[in-house]
């Protein structure tokens, strides 16, 4: 008896604390519900749909239309002031002074050298991250598309890292990565590898950020691919199976074609990541050792941000940057419109 | 002789449990029998689990370690603490080893002061007031014991502001998640239940703003911030990012399949435009609205370009990931403290994606919604 009275009083006190917390939170939607509804009274139904675009519109507008006709204007001033008024117009001088090369055969040469290493590294970073994302993917989708026991935990196994912010994962491979103490280290040492310093070794480290690029993004890949498996109707392996056809045939001639369209959309998809690829690699080798990772986004991010901001020429690579994304992006919405037309 | 058969029976029995707890784990779920690609399938799936699972779980145990054996080499899994012991004569405790006698057998003791070379000083237990002996290194192991000790959380919370970082966090993820649940629904309500002069032309300016990564833009995107005077503001982190285009192509296409005979009622009912959106749009595309704020809460709490460029260096407004980033930046590291402020900054969401994992894995999926 007393123990139901006082559960009743707890719970009427949780109720009367939730009600007196959510008493603001109230007041203020219908303070809203007050002005938009005296609003929609003075401009009429007609016009309330553009209302409702608004906000929406308005920070679309200024913060990512503008911005990218500012690109430009940018991109064509010089000088270290970052306001419009201070900066003189220099044409195409930003992009004469980042090919500006002695020698166009040795990168060495040519004064923004770090450029040219940003580029390089970042092709190479594409060239191996890429095919190496897609071809895991797909096998982790493939082995998940099994008829198998666990497949809502392997799944999660390989989605959470998905979830994990960029400086996460870049700081638990850093530690993961350390000389003493670390694991990898550790793991090397029972083959009989003596220590390696890998924070010092531009190859390993450039081989350590695909690695971790790969293994933070893989499980969104592979749940894309794998809902593009399930799509896959199933009488198409039991035509394929009553033919004769093995397991093998029945992958190549039924799952690839089948699955091509959605395959390049990741392909494509990874791509444009790729090439833009920032934090994962910033937190995890800060571009270093050397040069040896810095990768073009994060040449941007210094020229402009770090002394003396040159902020005429960072814009102007990133010009060069959207154009390469840009036509990425061509390619994907050409590849979206055949999917769509196939099905 | 009985004796034998009993124990021949009891191996019989064991190896019958031995394969009949490899067949529950190994078959496949329609009784068949497995195949070599099944064998290979769930190895593939076994070692891909420990790749993706076991950086993270050591990330963890390595926070529970002191200083002391953080960077032992080679380093052990658990986390290991010295064990001490109060010995009168002496203020601090002391920590206790095992000292190798010169018969062979181990005895445990108290060492005092610094390791001076090859020898360590230790003192009897039972007899404490006797001067310390000296003992080679290599003939005493440290006495330690797993413990999950919280020192290095309270010392980073102590050293670091890690509640000011908290608090910007928490901060920006909630209010920028709500801004974007009320704007982008306006937005695709209006896209989606009006015909209006110029609704398809926004809603493929909305569309291609999904294909405006932030790298390209991010020097003009600092201009018009500083402008409009948001640049070391939170405010310059909450509102920018909160109209997602994704939310909008989300939510527009959720509300697509709301009957608008539902709209046409109330308004013949009297009600306002902003009624029927409040009242009867917004309650009906719940669910919608929760996939969209569990990714929006992702988003914003992982964001780490758009604060680095809006906050810039103010330490006083950093969130917890440009934290993290300012402190494992600095020359000398200290993994100790920085250890437990990752996994404290991991936590909601490892909480957030164990208990809705289903919605998020389905809704990216379906969507391809990410970032």
């Amino acid at each position: 008896m007393e123990i139901t009275t006082s559960r009743r009083l707890t719970f009427s006190l949780a109720r009367g604390v939730q009600q007196l917390l959510s008493l603001p939170l109230m007041g203020a939607l219908y303070l809203l519900d007050a002005v938009i509804g005296s609003i929609e009274r003075l401009i009429g139904h007609k016009r309330m749909p553009y209302l409702f675009v608004l906000p929406n519109m308005a920070i679309f507008a200024i913060f990512i239309l503008l911005p990218l006709l500012l690109n430009f204007f940018f991109a064509f001033t010089g000088g270290t002031s970052i306001i419009p008024e201070n900066r003189p117009w220099v044409g195409l001088g930003n992009f004469e002074r980042l090919f500006a090369c002695q020698d166009i055969t040795n990168v060495s040469t040519c004064r923004e050298d770090v450029f040219f290493f940003a580029v390089r590294n970042t092709f190479l970073f594409v060239i191996v991250e890429v095919p190496s994302m897609v071809v895991l993917a797909m096998l982790i989708a493939l082995a998940l598309n099994r008829d198998i026991r666990l497949r809502g935990f392997f799944r999660s196994a390989f989605f959470f890292p998905v979830l994990l912010s960029p400086v996460v994962v870049a700081l638990v491979w850093k530690w993961m990565l350390q000389t003493r103490g670390g694991l990898i280290n550790t793991l090397l040492g029972f083959f009989g590898i003596a220590p390696i310093e890998f924070v010092l070794d531009g190859n390993w480290m450039m081989f350590w950020s695909i690695f971790v690029s790969v293994w933070a993004q893989v499980g969104f890949y592979a749940l894309i691919l794998l809902a593009g498996l399930q799509g896959i109707p199933p009488v198409l392996y039991e035509a394929a199976e009553i033919d004769g056809a093995s397991e093998l045939q029945r992958f190549w001639k039924v799952t690839l074609p089948m699955l091509r369209p959605t395959l390049l959309v990741v392909l494509v998809l990874s791509l444009i990541r790729g090439v833009q690829m920032f934090d994962h690699v910033y937190v995890l080798t800060g571009g270093g050792p050397g040069t040896a990772t810095v990768l073009t986004v994060q040449y941007i991010y210094r020229t402009a941000f770090e002394p003396p901001n040159n902020w005429g020429m960072a814009a102007a690579v990133s010009l060069m940057l959207a154009a390469v994304l840009a036509m990425l992006t061509v390619i994907q919405l050409i590849l979206n419109r055949r999917q769509t037309e196939a099905l | 002789m009985a004796q034998a058969s009993a124990a021949q029976g009891d191996t019989a029995n064991y190896r019958w449990w031995g394969r009949d707890l490899f067949a529950f784990l190994l078959r496949r779920k329609g009784g068949k029998r497995l195949t070599l690609a099944d064998v290979i399938t769930y190895l593939f799936l076994i070692l891909g689990t420990v790749v993706m699972f076991f950086p993270v779980l050591w990330l963890v145990m390595s926070s529970f370690k002191p200083i002391t054996t953080l960077y032992q080499t080679p380093p052990t899994f658990f986390p290991y603490h010295p064990v001490t012991a109060q010995v009168p004569g002496y203020p601090e405790p002391l920590p206790l080893v095992d000292v190798r006698q010169e018969d062979g057998s181990l005895k445990r003791m108290a060492r005092v002061g610094r390791i001076i070379g090859v020898e360590a000083r230790v003192i009897d237990l039972e007899a404490p007031s006797e001067p310390p002996r000296r003992v080679r290194i290599e003939n005493i192991t440290p006495v330690q014991e797993i413990r999950f000790d919280l020192s290095n959380y309270t010392n980073a919370i102590d050293r670091f502001p890690f509640g000011v970082y908290l608090r910007n966090s928490v901060v920006i993820t909630l209010s920028a998640t709500a801004l974007t649940l009320l704007i982008n629904s306006m937005a695709a309500y209006a896209l989606s239940k009006y015909r209006f002069r110029g609704r398809n032309t926004i809603f493929l300016l909305i569309l291609s703003a999904l294909m405006v990564p932030l790298s390209v833009i991010m020097i003009p995107v600092f201009l018009v911030i500083s402008r409009v005077g948001l640049a070391g503001n939170l405010l310059g982190v909450i509102i920018p990012p909160a109209a997602t285009p994704t939310g909008v192509f989300l939510l527009r296409q959720y509300m697509l399949t709301i009957p608008d005979e539902l709209i046409e009622a109330a308004r013949i009912d009297g009600a306002t435009e902003w009624r029927i959106y409040w009242r009867i749009v917004m309650p009906l595309a719940a669910p919608a609205l929760a996939v969209l704020a569990i990714f929006s809460f992702m988003w914003r709490w992982n964001d780490f370009l758009w604060p680095l460029i809006v906050l810039g260096g103010r330490s006083d407004l950093a969130t917890l990931q440009l934290g993290l980033q300012s402190f494992q930046g600095e020359l000398n590291v200290q993994w100790d403290s920085l250890l437990a402020m990752t996994v404290l900054s991991l936590l909601p969401v490892v909480f957030v994606f164990g208990i809705l994992q289903k919605y998020i894995t389905t809704g990216i999926a379906s969507t391809g919604l990410k970032g």
